[in-house]
């Protein structure tokens, strides 16, 4: 056996992982480090009040804890703080852009492209924005190997109709890591606005969205070791100081009339309401954490992982992996099926033997049908999971193979 | 033996009764279960207010394919009216394994495809 690539050895900073289970569905979200679970029960035990109106000493506190983790949040992805617009998760904010910037400028006869790899949250806005406003929805494909054609992307963008481009930064199903810069400059240039999913990027590899240049970037920090309720829409200040708010409501005002208000400045313009003040406070914990391993390393990690569940179910007969075949083009998640057991059964056996995959279509049943499978199982890594992890997978799929009568 | 993947319904699974479509046929629906992308869809034939031939077509799991199969047998002979009277626990009971939660819509599917096309309830059978 290969010797370690990478060393990371943090599985006890995760208390979920006293109850011994092999967690293999960081895709879907992650667990979360003693860090972030402190960080949340401290805000709420000793600085909790609504952030942003109080004058006592308690709520400064509160909103220098909130607005603190938003500065971390976006240096973090290389954003400026008055442009990280905290939202619910990444399809909060992707639906922020599809009605805020969305109904404004996309009109009749225009086209709003996509990928077939998307998952459903970067396809449902768009299909309501499109059937509302008259215009229509088209996607480029993806190649047997799982990977997007630039060529095809300049011929549909040469056509003319094309005002946004939205595209996955990593492909939740194959873990395609798709060329964003290239596609937001692409975009650009044809005159399309361009938004990037970063939900799988964000939490297992260093993004710096100023140099991805897209002009909005949306991720979630539940995938991220963050809590759930929490997501990030970063943008470019000249797209998100024109728009029209998303929501209207308390702290995204600056006054109130009785017929009009007036909005106030960035990025409290999109937060309506009072926000996911602990979430955001656990969030900025969470990414803290990422910044002491060092996002390098994790995506270090993730690669080592990765290639190592690529040759170990290799080894299993009638099983046939997903996605790009070169580590340098995917992320840390394998999709998978072996003939003759359903993907539903594959995770059900799997649970037995304490192995945590997912099974079904993983919200993108357009890139299923592209695929021609109705299901795959699905192994996704975080910074907690070890080659170990890997090997009782195999054992279960091997099980699982048994009580199919499919070993010879 | 496994307790849940029982030699019976592998075998269900494995060669599933009644499968495939029926040309002509009188009644018909076609399901899926959102959770998983199953697909399942009936044919049916009616003789003399009965079930005179049933196809089910689609695929899933071991689960919804074994109670496919397995109901298909019950099924064939049956009243149309009687249709849908069945319950969940006919086909839970049918299965004659645990069924959790996350799994219980695999084990329905195949009795909702059915109640669908005898009567028009394309509800869950609960």
């Amino acid at each position: 056996m290969a010797p370690l690539a990478t060393s990371l050895d943090v599985r006890a900073d995760f208390p979920v992982f006293d109850r011994g289970f092999a967690y293999l569905d960081s895709a879907a979200t992650s667990q979360k480090p003693r860090q972030v679970i402190e960080a949340i029960d401290s805000y709420y035990r000793s600085s909790n009040a609504n952030v942003h109106r109080g004058v006592y000493k308690l709520a400064q506190e509160a909103t220098d804890l909130f607005e603190g983790a938003r500065e971390r949040v976006a240096r973090f992805a290389g954003s400026e703080t008055a442009t990280t617009i905290f939202t619910r998760n990444a399809t909060e904010a992707i639906n922020l852009v599809a009605y805020a910037w969305g109904r404004e400028h996309i009109h009749e006869g225009d086209e709003v492209l996509i990928t077939h790899m998307e998952h459903h949250s970067n396809i449902v806005p768009w299909q309501i924005l499109c059937s509302e406003r008259g215009a229509k929805l088209r996607y480029l494909h993806v190649s047997g190997e799982g990977l997007l054609s630039l060529d095809e992307l300049d011929q549909v963008l040469a056509e003319g109709r094309v005002k946004l481009v939205s595209v996955t930064h990593v492909s939740n199903v194959l873990g395609t890591i798709n060329p964003v810069a290239e596609i937001a400059a692409r975009a650009r240039a044809a005159g399309a606005v361009s938004v990037i999913d970063g939900s799988q990027a964000v939490p297992q590899m260093a993004v710096d969205v100023s140099e991805i240049g897209a002009d909005f970037y949306a991720w979630t920090g539940h995938k991220a070791l963050g809590p759930t309720g929490i997501g990030v829409l970063h943008g470019t200040r000249e797209l998100l100081e024109s728009m029209r708010p998303f929501l209207g409501g308390g702290d995204m005002i600056a006054s109130v009339g009785f017929d009009s208000s007036t909005y106030n400045e960035l990025p409290w313009k999109f937060e309506a309401g009072t926000s996911a003040i602990a979430e955001g406070v656990g969030l900025g914990a969470a990414i803290d954490y990422l910044d002491a391993i060092g996002m390098d390393a994790v995506r270090a990690h993730e690669r080592d992982l990765t290639g190592y569940t690529l040759e170990r179910l290799g080894d299993i007969d009638g099983l046939r992996t997903f996605g790009p075949r070169d580590l340098d083009l995917r992320g840390g998640v394998v999709s998978f099926e072996v003939e003759g057991i359903h993907p539903h059964d594959l995770a059900e056996l799997c649970d037995r033997e304490g192995v945590c995959v997912r099974a079904g279509h993983h919200c993108a049943q357009p890139l299923m049908r592209e695929m021609g499978v109705p299901a795959t199982a699905r192994a996704s890594f975080h910074v907690y999971n070890n080659r170990e992890d890997v090997d009782r997978l195999v054992a279960a799929l091997n099980e699982a193979r048994n009580v199919f009568g499919l070993t010879p | 033996m496994d307790d849940f993947y029982r030699d019976y319904i592998l075998d269900h699974y494995k060669r599933p009764r009644n499968f495939g479509t029926l040309e002509p046929h009188d009644l018909e629906a076609h399901d899926h279960n959102p959770l998983c992308g199953d697909e399942l869809g009936v044919h049916i034939r009616v003789e003399d207010g009965k079930v005179a031939e049933l196809r089910f077509h689609g695929q899933g799991c071991a689960i919804s394919q074994a109670s496919a199969s397995m109901a298909s047998e019950e099924l064939i002979g049956m009243p149309i009216e009687d249709i849908g009277k069945l319950d969940a626990d006919w086909v839970v009971d049918l299965l004659g394994i645990a069924i959790s939660p996350t799994r219980r819509k695999c084990a329905l599917l195949s009795l909702k495809v059915t109640r669908g096309a005898a009567t028009g309830d394309a509800s869950w059978p609960a």
